[in-house]
């Protein structure tokens, strides 16, 4: 059954909505002062959006309907999942037993809607980065699967909010290694499915080496503008997974709860630009491998569960 | 659940699946080094804080985290090997069959009957899956070097599986199994050397191609 939670929530998906483009200022200035630049102001993206709003759009003449359907239903499918996304341990707006399939599921839509825009364009680089896109999240999505299995298990609750509501430090007491390899699992599908260094740079600007950004190298305007959004919104609810999990005290009173996630959110932001500064991408070869390590990692935590 | 055995016997599992995935030959043996600094301090803390067990300790941590990863590091640079892992099943695919063998020795650990009750549930589980991670690497490698590093792998797992079952095993015995492998390794290592200045290479496959 449905169940659908007023109170307070409708502030708190607010909260998501709008602080979200501020983590990638985060990682921005984390990044500047490792090599010692001032940084872009923390704001940046809500004026890149901003800007991106009151542009008209140049759209080619090759392209189909599907080219404009991409960021439009990619923003809508991640707005969604906000909805269902639980916050520092409160209930979501909306919530239902299996309702992180549904999460995972409209994560894919994105994600296909965005490569279906990219194969439309008809370059050749678009598909490049396309085929790399879904090649990476196919082995990036059994991991995200397998460790929200390893959480339903270890809390016996089938929707998110009982999941995330139910993780505690007795649940870290009991199950800390199990707990330990799913963050790490999770943190790996983070970073690959927000396209960030080990997998894919941001800030490349060779179309043969993209990943991410190639596939949306022909949206301008607005269309960018909710791409960029819409990047914005995956970010924060994969790293709210991360997030609730690490945090795992709720319910005591509201602000203080929700204050402590909010900086979890920021520390996490600080924490993939530390990476971004100390690691190299990796060899496109070893995309892959790193990837079927994390899947390894959820499997082994869900078997020591299941053993244990 | 105690967590500090609890952690370490899950460190000693990734490790195992951390060498199913290398490909570089110098990592393998540093992370081999580090399983046998892991399970060192296992046994430390199965054992406990008298002489026999310290002693035990404190040989195989020194044996296994200093002295075989100098000998291996040596035989690589005398026989001046090619620094990659020559794997002949893929890396992905070993994970892969990695996490099979655990699911497996998962299974065993829970359906074999022990004469004694073991200091922990997950530790005989472990024990198995460090031994076919190590043969696994045995078998699924190219080169002699990986093969010694198989070796140990298994011998760690022996040795954890021994920690598991026998509280108070002789410790002479222990130190005697080490004596061995010390001798076995250092061997080996010469081997190595001289299958690489016979041959030029010391891909063991073709070994089997020797005539007279």
């Amino acid at each position: 059954m449905i169940r659908v939670t007023t109170d307070m929530a409708v502030l708190r998906l607010a909260a998501a909505l709008v602080l979200a483009p501020l983590l990638f200022g985060v990682i921005a200035r984390t990044q500047a002062l490792f090599a010692g630049r001032k940084g872009p102001p923390l704001l940046q993206m809500y004026f890149d959006i901003a800007k991106l709003m009151r542009k008209g759009a140049a759209i080619s003449r090759t392209t189909t309907w599907v080219f404009r359907l991409g960021p439009i239903v990619g923003l809508a499918c991640v707005a969604t999942g906000c909805l269902l996304l639980p916050f520092a341990g409160f209930p979501a707006l909306v919530s239902f037993p299996g309702d992180f399939v549904v999460l995972t599921a409209l994560l894919a839509l994105m994600r296909f809607v965005t490569v279906s825009a990219a194969l439309d364009t008809g370059s050749s680089f678009e598909g490049m980065g396309a085929s790399r896109d879904v090649q990476f999240s196919a082995l990036a999505e059994p991991a995200l699967l397998v460790s929200f299995a390893v959480l339903a298990r270890q809390t016996s609750a089938l929707s998110m909010s009982d999941m995330f509501g139910q993780v505690s430090a007795i649940f870290w007491h009991q199950a800390a290694p199990s707990f330990i390899l799913v963050l790490a699992a999770l943190f790996i599908v983070f970073l690959a499915e927000n396209a960030r260094i080990p997998f894919d740079d941001p800030n490349t600007h060779l179309e043969l080496t993209m990943v991410h950004e190639v596939m949306v190298l022909d949206h301008g305007g607005p269309d960018l503008g909710f791409i960029l959004y819409g990047s914005a919104l995956k970010m924060w609810i994969l790293g709210a997974l991360i997030v609730n999990i690490v945090i795992p005290i709720h319910a005591v009173s509201a602000w203080p709860d929700i204050f402590l996630f909010i900086m979890g959110m920021l520390l996490l932001a600080v924490a993939v630009g530390v990476v971004e500064s100390v690691m190299a991408r990796l060899r496109l070869l070893q995309v892959p491998q790193l990837l079927v390590g994390a899947v390894g990692l959820a499997i082994l935590a869900l078997m020591l569960m299941l053993g244990a | 659940m105690a967590f500090p055995m609890d952690s370490l016997l899950v460190c000693v599992v990734l490790i195992d699946l951390a060498l199913l995935a290398m490909s570089r030959l110098v990592t393998l043996v540093r992370i081999a080094a580090l399983q046998g600094v892991l399970i060192s301090a296992l046994a430390l803390y199965v054992g406990g804080a008298n002489p026999a067990s310290i002693l035990t300790a404190t040989a195989s941590l020194v044996l296994k985290g200093i002295v075989f990863p100098f000998m291996l590091m040596r035989a690589m640079r005398e026989a001046s090997i090619n620094r990659e892992v020559e794997p002949y099943i893929g890396l992905n695919l070993s994970i892969v069959i990695g996490l099979a063998l655990l699911a497996l020795s998962l299974w065993l650990g829970s359906k074999l009957p022990l004469p004694v009750p073991v200091a922990a549930t997950l530790i005989v589980p472990v024990a198995l899956f460090t031994i076919l991670a190590g043969l696994f690497l045995i078998v699924g490698r190219l080169k002699a070097l990986t093969q010694i590093v198989g070796y140990l792998v298994l011998e760690n797992g022996i040795y954890t599986f021994g920690l598991a079952i026998s509280h108070q095993s002789p410790w002479i015995v222990e130190l005697g199994i080490l004596l061995d492998v010390f001798v076995a390794v250092f061997i080996m290592g010469v081997m190595t050397y001289q299958i690489n200045r016979e041959f030029d290479h010391i891909d063991t496959n073709q070994l089997t191609d020797l005539k007279d």
